[in-house]
């Protein structure tokens, strides 16, 4: 009986996915095959020799850069802006390594005679460090002798009355 | 048409005329080889076919007039040597992968327009800057100098430039700095600028600091200590276009004597 209601029932609905399940493996060979020839029928495709493209060995190229080696586009020289100084030489290492090198005359912020001038100030202040106790009180009353309205006073800070 | 082509060979270093056809040599040795090899050695042999050049069947097709050029093997891309065509134009072509100066002209919405020099303003997304972020605007106004790359340039369409490498990072590229002097020279300069161990740039850098930006669409930017020392810089430059090595030297030495 059951047989005989299997196969009463149509294609279309044993194609449905609920039906599926129920199906035993020939009939869903058969489904599939019959859902392929379908397929391959309704498939175009263009009815010409295949096209046997040889492989060229010519590669086209718009820019200039692969064939001259150019250099990198930014450039600063004797230390006008460091940061691309440095930039240089890691762009343009690839091309050639020993070339660029970094110049060693950087131009520096402070010249030789300022930093010079700088540090004479400094001396008394930092040899006052490596004095001992007696002798920074000889060289501070010296140095009062010297300037002695100059050097802010030592007054003790005590309230000041507002002026009306 | 094609019968009518002369060796490539032949033509390196002379004037070469839109149409000619130069016929490149066989490798019967190469292709031996690389059957030999097998698969892994097919790159080997590539011909790098530069600007001016078009492929034409088994040859090339001169499409620019100028002078020829050819390198040898060597490494990199151009495994098998490279043709090309000098030519002295004036015109820029956006060339994808090209670093170039641009002005910003326009603020529309999230891209700047940036004029290169080109048939057409280039787009720069604001995205395209280091360390920006859609929070995070790069500071860029109309009129600002840009430095750089263009990673769109093809035909019939709008070009688009970025500041960042494929790596995210600026490496150089971005608004050029205030002041400076900006000006233009032909295209064939700039390359002879930016050749390595260029001459014109080695004597240069002997005269006193100073900064430059070279782009390949023919902008020099030049920025010195001074107003006089960057009119000297940029007065040498354009002078160089017009002059042999002697004279430079002489007007150089005139400088460096003063």
């Amino acid at each position: 009986m059951a047989a005989e209601v299997k196969a009463k029932l149509s294609k279309n609905l044993l194609r449905m996915k609920f039906m599926q399940r129920g199906l035993d493996s020939q009939t869903k060979k058969q489904l599939e095959e019959e859902e392929k020839k379908i397929i391959s029928e309704e498939h175009w495709y263009l009815d010409l020799p295949d096209l046997k493209e040889k492989e060229s060995f010519i590669i086209e190229e718009r820019s200039f850069m692969p064939c001259e080696d150019l250099l990198y586009g930014r450039m600063s020289f004797k230390g006008f802006n460091p940061e691309i100084e440095k930039l240089m030489v890691q762009m343009n290492s690839k091309s050639k390594k020993e070339e660029i090198e970094v110049d060693d005359k950087m131009e520096a912020d402070v010249s030789d005679e300022e930093m010079a001038r700088r540090y004479e100030t400094l001396v008394g202040t930092i040899g006052k460090k490596f004095l001992k106790k007696r002798d920074q009180r000889v060289l501070q009353d010296e140095d009062e002798d010297e300037n002695s309205n100059t050097r802010p006073s030592k007054a003790k800070k005590m309230f000041l009355k507002p002026q009306d | 048409m094609a019968a009518r082509g002369v060796p490539a060979e032949a033509c390196v270093g002379q004037v070469v005329l839109p149409g000619d056809v130069l016929l490149l040599p066989a490798h019967p040795d190469e292709d031996a080889e690389r059957l030999r090899l097998g698969a892994s050695a097919a790159p080997r042999g590539r011909l790098l076919c530069g600007p001016g050049l078009r492929r034409s069947g088994a040859g090339l097709l001169v499409t620019k007039c100028g002078l020829l050029r050819h390198r040898q093997a060597g490494g990199g891309a151009a495994a098998g040597g490279a043709f090309w065509v000098d030519s002295q134009q004036k015109r820029y072509v956006p060339v994808k992968g090209d670093h170039v100066i641009g002005i910003v002209t326009a603020k529309a919405g999230d891209v700047f327009k940036v004029d290169v020099g080109g048939s057409e303003q280039a787009s720069l997304s604001y995205l395209a800057f280091e360390g920006a972020t859609k929070r995070n605007r790069p500071n860029v106004q109309v009129g600002d100098l840009i430095y750089g790359q263009f990673l769109v340039a093809n035909k019939d369409m709008e070009p688009e430039m970025v500041c960042i490498d494929s790596s995210g990072r600026a490496s150089g590229m971005g608004v050029i700095g205030q002041d400076g002097f900006l000006f233009k020279v032909s295209l064939g300069l700039i390359r002879k600028l930016l050749a390595p161990k260029c001459e014109i740039i080695q004597e240069l850098s002997q005269l006193y600091p100073f900064e430059l930006v070279l782009g390949m669409n023919g902008r020099i930017w030049v920025k010195a200590k001074t107003v006089q020392q960057t009119l000297i810089i940029v007065n040498i430059l354009e002078a160089c276009e017009y002059m042999t090595a002697e004279q430079r030297k002489q007007a150089l030495a005139k400088l460096s004597g003063n």
